[in-house]
């Protein structure tokens, strides 16, 4: 419940639409998984789109098994994770706006792909302005090209220029993969702290992925919600 | 602490290629190692550089060959059907002695194949990227932190011996994102480009770069003299890990992608009480032939694993004399096998080995 009262906490109503954008490698991906996860576990009827359109492998289409076997619907683009270079965007989206306005309880995901990919968002552009949704800003400090504060919000005014839609918010999703540290996280604050304030954008959340813990004692300088998050991304060896 | 960053193996390529005093890039997208240009696309203009998305892979790998000649550090990357097409022009460089690093994050084939991660362009970039006699120095990265420290011996050896340097990854290992860290890089003082084709400014006799002789005798010495560099290569810049051979009776042979799975097999295998371990060639050209044959000297049966049909098991063959029983195990056309998979590989060899 925690995390649709912090949502809420920054949208006038309850989280029914959120586009999970950002630069490309940031952790998209893993975090729409992980807020499917949460807002299903919190009564929503979920749904995730996976409309990236970028990126050859690592897709949401590697958890749709678990996606199912939780009973959170999920929208793969015909031929994700196949030999085919470009997925289409199926016309099974169109039905989720219908969705969205008949059924209260109804929440959608949008996975969209890194950079230029938020230019798929333009398809559903009449859509998603007329609903009203929550564009979330993923960004990861340690990424290369979005390491300075300057370079991120170029980078999301890019992604704004491409999806012509404006963010609402930013997830720090600042991590070295397995091997984070609470350090590596709370070095990077004030870089994030910065570019927030020059994007003029509330922090939603502050990841950390387990096995590191929230609970960790160097967090509690920390002046930002921490979000408990799993990887879901798919291991090959 | 050294300057640490997340990043895909592509990526990884890419700013080493630029730390390195990369400063010209031509290339053509393909997947999966599109990456590669798109970030120096963004990179090149902010340190000077150009990053060129020719008309073709065979327009690329020419306008390699001409910065290569003007003495400048030069790369192309591709991804394997990109990498047939620009077999014609990898010869004629080789043909001129010039020094360039070729990328290929490898992929499904033959023809077009597909675009999940493959191993099967191990016999054309060790055996004949192109025709006549050469070789090229081949480079297989199996992480991401080495998709950087690689792309640097790659550029240094090119320069050192005046040959190719092919960096024989696969789509995995491009796409993957591992931490890294750049502060690590080594740098070798590089020797002056003589031979380059600068511009004398009538202060020396002028250099030319061609690949074509009049006479055979001529062409042949070229030859030797090149495959007598060749020989130094093979003395000098040969390249393996070897983890846990000493009591191993089965060495495994695995290079990039695939040591890793093999190196997560052999950990449950040990557990299991199996004596298991694994050469991985760092070099593929050349190839650790000599660590190989000390190998065969204990351990009693090689299993060779690689992404494709069996081939880099051809030159482990040679490489111990068959003094060994050398088994294959491999998936293919895009396919990547499990630890368990090749967990099950070494209990079946294990269980013969007792009989």
């Amino acid at each position: 419940m925690i995390i649709i009262s912090h949502i809420s906490a920054y949208f006038p109503s309850t989280p029914k639409l959120l586009i999970i954008a950002g630069h490309y490698g940031a952790g998209k991906t893993n975090i729409a998984l992980n807020l499917a996860y949460m807002l299903h576990d919190a009564g929503r009827d979920v749904t995730l789109i996976d409309l990236d359109i970028v990126n050859p492998y690592f897709r949401a289409a590697d958890s749709e098994a678990s996606l199912a076997a939780a009973g959170i619907h999920y929208i793969n683009p015909p031929f994700a994770n196949t030999n085919v270079d470009i997925p289409v965007l199926g016309a099974d989206i169109q039905r989720v706006f219908p969705l969205l306005e008949q059924q209260e309880n109804a929440t959608v995901i949008f996975d969209v792909g890194g950079d230029n990919g938020a230019v798929a968002l333009g398809r559903y552009h009449a859509q998603l302005t007329r609903l009203g949704a929550m564009m979330l800003c993923v960004e990861n400090a340690y990424r290369p090209l979005t390491e300075t504060p300057e370079a991120m919000l170029e980078n999301l005014r890019e992604i704004e220029g491409y999806s012509r839609l404006r963010f609402d918010a930013i997830i720090n999703n600042t991590n070295l993969g397995e091997a984070t540290t609470a350090e590596d996280i709370i070095d990077k604050m004030p870089a994030m702290q910065q570019f927030a304030s020059l994007a003029a954008l509330p922090i939603l959340f502050t990841t950390v992925c387990a096995p590191l813990d929230t609970k960790n004692q160097a967090f509690s300088t920390l002046d930002t919600p921490l979000l408990s998050i799993r990887n879901h991304t798919r291991k090959i060896f | 602490m050294g300057h640490k960053v997340l990043m895909k193996g592509n990526e990884a390529i890419a700013e080493a290629a630029i730390k390195n005093g990369c400063l010209h890039f031509f290339g053509y997208p393909i997947t999966p190692q599109t990456e590669i240009s798109e970030y120096l696309a963004k990179r090149m203009p902010q340190v000077g550089g150009l990053c060129l998305q020719a008309e073709s892979e065979v327009a690329a790998i020419n306008m390699v060959m001409g910065a290569a000649a003007s003495g400048s550090r030069v790369m192309t990357s591709s991804s394997s059907p990109g990498v047939s097409l620009k077999s014609e022009g990898i010869s004629y460089i080789v043909g001129c002695d010039l020094p360039c690093v070729i990328v290929n994050i490898q992929r499904g084939g033959p023809g077009l194949g597909g675009i999940q991660p493959s191993q099967a362009d191990y016999y054309q970039a060790t055996k004949a990227n192109g025709h006549g006699d050469l070789h090229l120095f081949v480079v297989a990265p199996a992480s991401v932190q080495e998709m950087a420290s690689l792309t640097g011996l790659a550029f240094d050896v090119a320069d050192k011996y005046r040959t190719p340097a092919m960096i024989l990854a696969d789509g995995a290992l491009g796409q993957m994102m591992e931490p890294v860290n750049f502060d690590i890089e080594e740098k070798t003082a590089l020797p002056e480009k003589t031979w380059a084709t600068n511009g004398h400014g009538g202060k020396r006799k002028k250099n030319i770069v061609n690949s074509l002789y009049m006479d055979p005798l001529d062409l042949e010495n070229s030859i030797k003299a090149r495959f007598a560099r060749y020989d130094e290569i093979k003395a000098n810049e040969t390249r393996w890990e070897e983890v846990m051979v000493e009591d191993a009776d089965i060495v495994m042979v695995a290079y990039g992608i695939t040591s890793r799975i093999c190196k997560t097999a052999i950990n449950a295998a040990r557990a299991k009480g199996i004596k298991v371990g694994l050469i991985r060639p760092i070099t593929l050209w050349p190839f650790p032939s000599a660590a190989l044959k000390k190998a065969a000297e204990t351990a009693k049966h090689f299993m060779v694993c690689e992404l494709n049909m069996g081939q880099m098991v051809d030159d482990v063959k040679v490489a111990i004399d068959c003094a060994r029983p050398v088994s294959f195990y491999g998936r293919t056309g895009g396919v990547m096998p499990s630890a368990e998979e090749v967990l099950a590989e070494i209990e079946k060899i294990a269980g013969g080995l007792t009989k």
